[in-house]
């Protein structure tokens, strides 16, 4: 679905990334982890055509990246980013409907099924009743699952999450995890998450991307990746791993 | 839910319009001299076709123009603070103004010409200045504005010590924000910016709506940030060039409006882009009727009374936000 081939992304003349590749398969979900400045972020962004690649290349079913035009890439792919306030009176559904933008005229009114989908999106984020709402009057978590809701509301293929469980408690995160989940098996979708909850990776992803100094330091299933050594390499912690006795899925433990 | 509030817009659409009527005759019939349409002699025959229907019609263009470009930048700089005046678009016009009436005056054209090219350079020195790696905070927009007004500022004041004394009277009017020089050339020029520019901008207010949100989450959604950046900043150039050009710098309108019309209608700028044209042209036709008639048979500049609203409501914005 997208093909990462050999990408450095450089901030003047620092290289940011250097040397990623990857692959995004149907369905999938992998999750980026990595200590801060490790390049999360600048891949995400490097994903979806933001920033310039200055080495290597991507491709998005089949084709070069740079073949598509910004709108046919919004189609295919949907971010999920750290919600920035507005200043303005803007509603729930109003925010919702803009990931509806790539995929009607540049001008003119949603149609009827644009407001079902956004309904929709609303409703598997938990905020059915949340429509008719101000963005600047709910809470920071609320707002974070509406921003997950405009993203569902686009109908990408693939989803692009720069931590999008910072400011929920515990069991939105363990839902927003879940609903990516459901997309993926259900429609197909793929999703690339970055977080700094190993056991949320460890849970939910099919493959784990470990980040360090802009380079891939190493890459494979949650139970080949989460070990003592490489989370002691990239994190600079002392940890305890275990199986979760439910889901047998590798479980860590930071030791203080 | 949304149909209802669709009823809603349209009832306020029509109250809109019925109320610039009502204004515009209203406009029309006070003065210091008071006129009845239906026995009109010679005299206020003259009053009311060459002398009040333009500068009424030029007002509510005015009004128009500077409230559809104050919306469009408040959305693209995501400030609803962003007015013209307050970011030295006006003056900038107004420089360019004046240049062309001391170097070019037996050029008509070059008025316009040279408020839009004014406009458009004040535009891009203050967008420049107020942007950072960080963003652009309210802060910096507000102060760059400052810095650009004040600038331009001392340059017109430079300028017009080359005026003589019964010219330069008339330009300090002029510069308050004036529309006693109203023709209907003027009008005819002003009209088609304020159409063209509304239409232009009604065309982006769907982009604006995804921009006003933030513009890196319009690019994600698929807005090509760079092309609605250009046609804005030019759209709301021409608007304020030509407005500056034919009846100097009113100012706070473009604060004004939009603020009000967000307060009726939300934040959708599909609407809050026409409402605000329909709503400025109501509140400088009003505003200019205050000046024309409050100390009659002197006059005040419209842009001192419109500047006694925006100011205190600018302070009680920049305080909530």
């Amino acid at each position: 679905m997208l093909k990462v081939r050999n990408i450095t992304i450089s901030y003047a003349e620092n290289e940011v990334l250097r040397d990623v590749s990857f692959d995004l398969k149907n369905g999938e979900i992998v999750a980026v982890l990595g200590a801060n400045g490790a390049g999360k972020t600048t891949l995400i962004r490097a994903l979806n055509g933001t920033l310039p690649v200055s080495k290597g290349g991507m491709s998005l079913e089949g084709k070069p990246l740079e073949s598509f035009s910004r709108r046919q890439i919004a189609q295919r792919i949907a971010v999920v980013a750290q919600e920035n306030e507005t200043k303005f009176p803007v509603t729930v559904l109003e925010f919702v409907l803009s990931g509806r933008f790539a995929r009607g005229k540049a001008f003119g009114w949603e149609t009827d099924d644009d407001i079902q989908i956004a309904e929709n999106a609303l409703q598997n984020c938990d905020l059915s009743d949340y429509g008719g709402r101000l963005m600047n009057e709910i809470s920071g978590g609320e707002r974070q699952r509406v921003v997950l809701a405009r993203a569902l509301a686009t109908e990408a293929r693939i989803l692009l999450l720069d931590e999008p469980t910072a400011n929920l408690d515990m069991a939105h995160q363990a839902s927003m995890f879940r609903l990516v989940r459901e997309q993926c098996k259900n429609d197909g979708c793929s999703a690339i998450i970055i977080t700094h909850d190993l056991n949320l990776a460890s849970e939910f992803a099919d493959r784990i991307v470990l980040l360090k100094g802009g380079r891939i330091y190493a890459e494979g299933t949650p139970k080949k990746i989460l070990n003592a050594e490489n989370l002691n390499e990239v994190f600079n912690v002392k940890i305890l791993l275990d199986e979760n006795p439910v889901s047998k899925k590798a479980r860590v433990t930071t030791l203080y | 839910m949304l149909r209802k509030t669709l009823d809603r817009r349209i009832k306020i659409a029509v109250f809109l319009l019925a109320a610039l009527a009502a204004v515009v005759l209203l406009a029309l019939a006070v003065g210091s001299e008071r006129l009845s349409f239906f026995d009109l002699s010679e005299q206020h025959r003259a009053i009311l076709f060459d002398i009040r229907l333009p500068r009424v019609l030029l007002g509510a263009c005015v009004g128009a123009s500077l409230s559809v470009a104050g919306a469009a930048l408040q959305a693209l700089l995501r400030n609803p603070l962003a007015e013209p005046y307050l970011l030295g678009v006006s003056n900038g016009a107004a420089l360019g103004t004046m240049l062309a009436f001391v170097f070019f005056e037996s050029y008509g054209f070059a008025r316009p010409m040279f408020a839009f090219a004014g406009a458009g350079i004040a535009t891009f020195a203050v967008y420049q200045m107020a942007k950072s790696r960080a963003g652009m905070n309210v802060e910096r927009l507000v102060l760059s504005g400052v810095i650009v007004t004040t600038f331009l500022s001392s340059i017109i004041v430079l300028l017009t010590s080359l005026l003589d004394a019964a010219k330069l009277r008339s330009f300090t009017f002029w510069l308050l924000g004036d529309l006693s020089q109203a023709t209907i050339d003027g009008f005819y020029f002003t009209l088609a910016a304020a159409v063209a520019g509304t239409i232009i901008l009604s065309f982006q207010a769907k982009a604006l709506n995804l921009m006003m949100i933030g513009e890196r989450d319009a690019f994600d959604f698929g807005v090509e940030v760079g092309r609605v950046r250009i046609i804005v900043f030019a759209a709301a150039s021409v608007l304020v060039g030509t407005t500056v050009a034919a009846s100097g710098s009113v100012g706070y309108v473009g604060l004004i409006v939009p603020h009000l019309v967000r307060l009726a209608i939300g934040s959708d700028n599909r609407l809050v882009v026409p409402f605000s044209a329909v709503s400025g042209a109501i509140f400088v036709v009003l505003a200019d009727t205050v000046a024309r008639t409050a100390i009659a048979p002197r006059e005040l500049p419209v842009g001192a009374i419109t500047a006694l609203i925006g100011a205190p409501l600018f302070i009680y914005l920049l305080k909530r936000s």
